[in-house]
């Protein structure tokens, strides 16, 4: 169901239209939450304290913006308020060390990587995959979950990610390249790993 | 016209995913492609962040503490039971 539809319900005192929208939202709004305060639980207030805001103050929402956009960006005021944490200095360099080691002096692959062709035959495209890229992105550090998660599973584009987050596009794009290249690391691994046992 | 620089396999995996982002000037994007068209090493790279990215994009419902879930639930009721009385 739209998440405008259930917002309506939601407006109109529908229970189960909230339950499905916190369950759909409350991981990223821990997440990206998480980049501005300095520990678990309290990104977890924060989200909670959103959802808060969110029942009190629904029928505020005007629709200009996505629902989506609308509870993000009170998250982000609410974490930013909250936030103590120091921001620290963002890469420039788009190749991490973990990631150059990969290669060799000439700048060529060390070990090829392999075609996903099990992913991609949907032989693979399953429970296990997605359980490693769902651990991948939990795992990464800030500001890389946060970024991963708004513009990769909630589809923000990288504008839309740059303007809530109030960082560049251009960081918002070296951010981002690092944290899909650990997401992609751990899908290989995944990958290989189900090769080797099937 | 400038001759394309080619580049090597570490310059081009730091380009993918502004690649995929439609990020690059259009010269990086065509130094890119040219090196990718050479190159299958690269190009499977590429094809795995894709589908990455793809997988990442359906990702809907995590699990959720109960306690969470009925907590916030329970502020729902008794705001909609009594929209003044809110805490």
């Amino acid at each position: 169901m739209d998440d405008e539809v259930l917002v309506a319900k939601m407006v109109a005192g529908d229970a189960d239209a909230f339950r499905q929208l916190v369950a759909r939202y409350h991981s990223t709004l821990v997440r990206v939450a998480r980049y501005y305060v300095n520990s678990e639980a309290t990104a977890e207030d924060v989200a909670q304290d959103t959802w808060i805001a969110v029942i009190k103050g629904a029928e505020k929402f005007e629709g200009r913006s996505s629902f989506k956009t609308w509870l993000l960006r009170i998250l982000v005021n609410r974490a930013r308020r909250t936030g103590t944490r120091e921001h620290r200095q963002i890469p420039t360099n788009p190749v991490d060390p973990v990631q150059a080691q990969r290669f060799d002096e000439q700048g060529m692959w060390r070990e090829p990587p392999q075609p996903f062709t099990e992913v991609v035959e949907g032989r693979l495209a399953n429970a296990a995959t997605l359980a490693a890229v769902r651990a991948a992105i939990a795992a990464l550090p800030e500001p890389q979950q946060a970024v991963v998660t708004l513009r990769d599973v909630e589809g923000l584009s990288t504008e839309e990610v740059s303007e809530l987050l109030e960082l560049s596009v251009a960081n918002v794009r070296v951010i981002l390249h690092r944290g899909r290249a650990k997401v992609r690391d751990a899908v290989e691994s995944s990958v290989r790993g189900g090769a080797t046992w099937q | 016209m400038a001759i394309t620089k080619s580049i090597t396999c570490r310059d081009a995996v730091a380009l993918v995913s502004d690649y995929l982002d439609g990020g690059l000037t259009w010269r990086a994007r065509r130094r890119l492609e040219r090196h990718l068209a050479d190159c299958g090493a690269c190009t499977a790279y590429l094809e795995q962040m894709r589908v990455t990215v793809a997988t990442a994009g359906t990702l809907t419902e995590d699990d959720l503490p109960d306690d969470v879930l009925n907590g916030l639930l329970d502020v729902f009721q008794k705001f909609h039971a009594d929209p003044n009385a809110a805490s």
